[in-house]
């Protein structure tokens, strides 16, 4: 455990040192924060969670040379919070024949798995839940009970489209956490422990010390892995059978209505995120900035200044307040981070990046078979990654030396 | 030490709330008319034909079987990686010695396996 662990460092502090405050029930006030802490990463996924559902409706839109939603707000940016709004509205519909209990139980299940992993995400260096020691660890765990769930609502809904959608996510899910977990092993060597705080730590002191430019090529084809392998646990395009809109008809949510259908959605992206920021904080250097001495800097503001004028160049006079909260929060948001919270801003930045591959991907590739998907999986990325482990192994060998004396007998 | 991992149980208990305040108290809001036609199973526009609760098919079974083999010895893989670099500073590449028997081993299983053809999704009967 580390002293820079901000909140769960404070609690600590508090816990431990107890005789100062006698005022306040220690368990209480350490408590208190936490309850703060989570309500804060709880506040964000929800909010993260409908920007990116709006933003992949933008992505698909102007991938296919249509604008997307335009109605809600400017550039239709409140068009989430409409569709939550409408589908709290609906009727939830459960089926005669399905197994209500479970039934029910589903959609909590797949969401809280993913939303638990956020208790370790290292969004800076001071917000972060809790540093457990076995950050990576935790997080693989509860991200792959989301499965349960998946199997749970396909069960239980007893039609014949959810059963195909529930059996092939799970089959999916399972097969790819293979290369998931061996794709890691690479950058635990490198870093030598669990926690999410020492891997970003391990990757200080600039861009070419980031797990991602060290030690080609065997990093970055654990990077590749690792990424593909959570577009599959995901079940995003490419590899997104188990909801294929046009075979099966939805998948294992087919069965679901109103808010428990949302709830899918909400678990799919918010596992979307925490894949995302487990992947900068592997091999992006997580919260750390590039630190090239400025130039991304003026890059960015170059570009928002380019933004800000083209705006300005193709001004309508309609939903004015609109566009002008949405700017304002965007310029806001932006300078505020920069200067208040680097690190934060950076995070952001980075998942931001890796969810726009995301969901460009979905909008490009087409849908494997599932033949294809496990001879990927089987054939070719598990073998690789086993190769990898060693290879990053010869690697450390051939950077620090045999140390003298090394054979014991 | 173990305080932190109070904070998973925190963010579980919150993420019920949420799951309670999205799913549960929207109930004083929406409708609720159930009607015979609306609470049919989907299968589309047909009424549906026997139950789904059937025998599926054995190669999901094998994914998942397979999977908690490899499963198993990435969990034995991990506390490997995390002292690599402290073992490597005192007996050098001895523990790469030991892991590239270790893959050794798991490559004969997935080798075996995919001379068996069990890694295959289409399979012929031979």
């Amino acid at each position: 455990m580390q002293e820079i662990n901000g909140v769960s460092y404070l609690t600590k502090q508090i816990w431990t040192d107890a005789t100062w405050l006698r005022f306040l029930s220690l368990n209480e006030l350490g408590f208190f924060l936490m309850l703060i802490a989570g309500v804060l990463v709880l506040t964000f996924v929800l909010a993260y969670g409908t920007f990116v559902v709006w933003a992949e409706r933008k992505v698909a839109g102007h991938v296919q040379d249509r604008l997307g939603p335009m109605r809600v707000g400017w550039h239709g940016w409140l068009q989430t919070l409409a569709d939550g709004i409408k589908l709290m509205m609906k009727e939830d519909i459960y089926p005669t024949l399905a197994d209500k209990p479970l039934f029910v139980l589903a959609p909590p299940i797949v969401f809280l798995s993913a939303f638990v992993g956020y208790a370790v995400v290292p969004f800076s260096q001071n917000a972060q839940m809790a540093d457990l020691d076995i950050g990576v660890l935790y997080i693989m765990a509860t991200a792959s009970l989301g499965v349960i769930g998946l199997i749970m609502a396909g069960w239980a809904s007893n039609s014949k489209w959810p059963l195909y959608g529930a059996m092939r996510s799970a089959a999916l899910t399972v097969a790819y956490g293979i290369p998931l977990g061996l794709s890691i092993i690479p950058v635990l060597m490198v870093a030598g422990s669990l926690s999410m705080q020492d891997l970003v730590q391990s990757q200080n002191g600039g861009i070419l010390h980031w797990n991602f430019f060290r030690c080609w090529p065997f990093m970055p084809l654990a990077f590749i892995i690792f990424f593909i392998s959570n577009l599959a646990e995901t079940n995003r395009v490419p590899f997104d059978i188990a909801e294929a809109e046009s075979e099966l008809v939805g998948g294992y949510h087919t069965e679901y209505s109103g808010v428990s259908f949302s709830v899918f959605f909400l678990a799919e992206y918010a596992a979307m995120y925490l894949a995302c920021a487990v992947t900068t904080t592997l091999f992006l250097g997580g919260y750390l900035p590039p630190d090239l001495s400025g130039i991304p800097l003026i890059l960015s503001l170059a570009l928002l200044g380019i933004f800000l004028f083209w705006r300005f160049k193709t001004f309508h006079d309609r939903s004015q307040v609109s566009e002008a909260i949405f700017c304002a929060i965007l310029v806001a948001a932006i300078t505020l981070l920069w200067g208040v919270w680097p690190y934060f801003f950076w995070f952001l930045a980075k998942t931001g990046v890796l969810l726009y591959l995301m969901l460009h991907l979905r909008w490009t590739l087409p849908r494997l078979r599932i033949d294809q998907m496990m001879y990927m999986c089987w054939k070719v990325l598990t073998p690789v990654a086993f190769i990898n482990i060693l290879g990053t192994g010869l690697w450390w060998m051939w950077i620090t030396g045999i140390p003298k004396n090394w054979w014991p007998y | 030490m173990l305080f932190d991992y109070l904070s998973v149980v925190v963010l579980l208990v919150l993420g019920l709330a949420n799951i309670f305040g999205m799913m549960v108290l929207p109930k004083l809001l929406r409708p609720h008319n159930p009607t015979a036609q609306k609470l049919v199973a989907y299968e589309c526009g047909e009424n549906p034909i026997g139950t789904s609760w059937l025998q599926y098919n054995v190669r999901f079974f094998v994914v998942a079987l397979v999977f908690i083999i490899f499963d198993m010895e990435i969990v034995f893989m991990f506390p490997w990686a995390v002292v690599f670099k402290e073992v490597y500073a005192t007996s050098g590449p001895l523990p790469l010695i030991e892991m590239a028997f270790f893959i050794a081993v798991l490559a004969v299983g997935l080798i075996y396996l995919w001379v068996e053809g069990l890694l295959d999704w289409i399979r012929t009967i031979r």
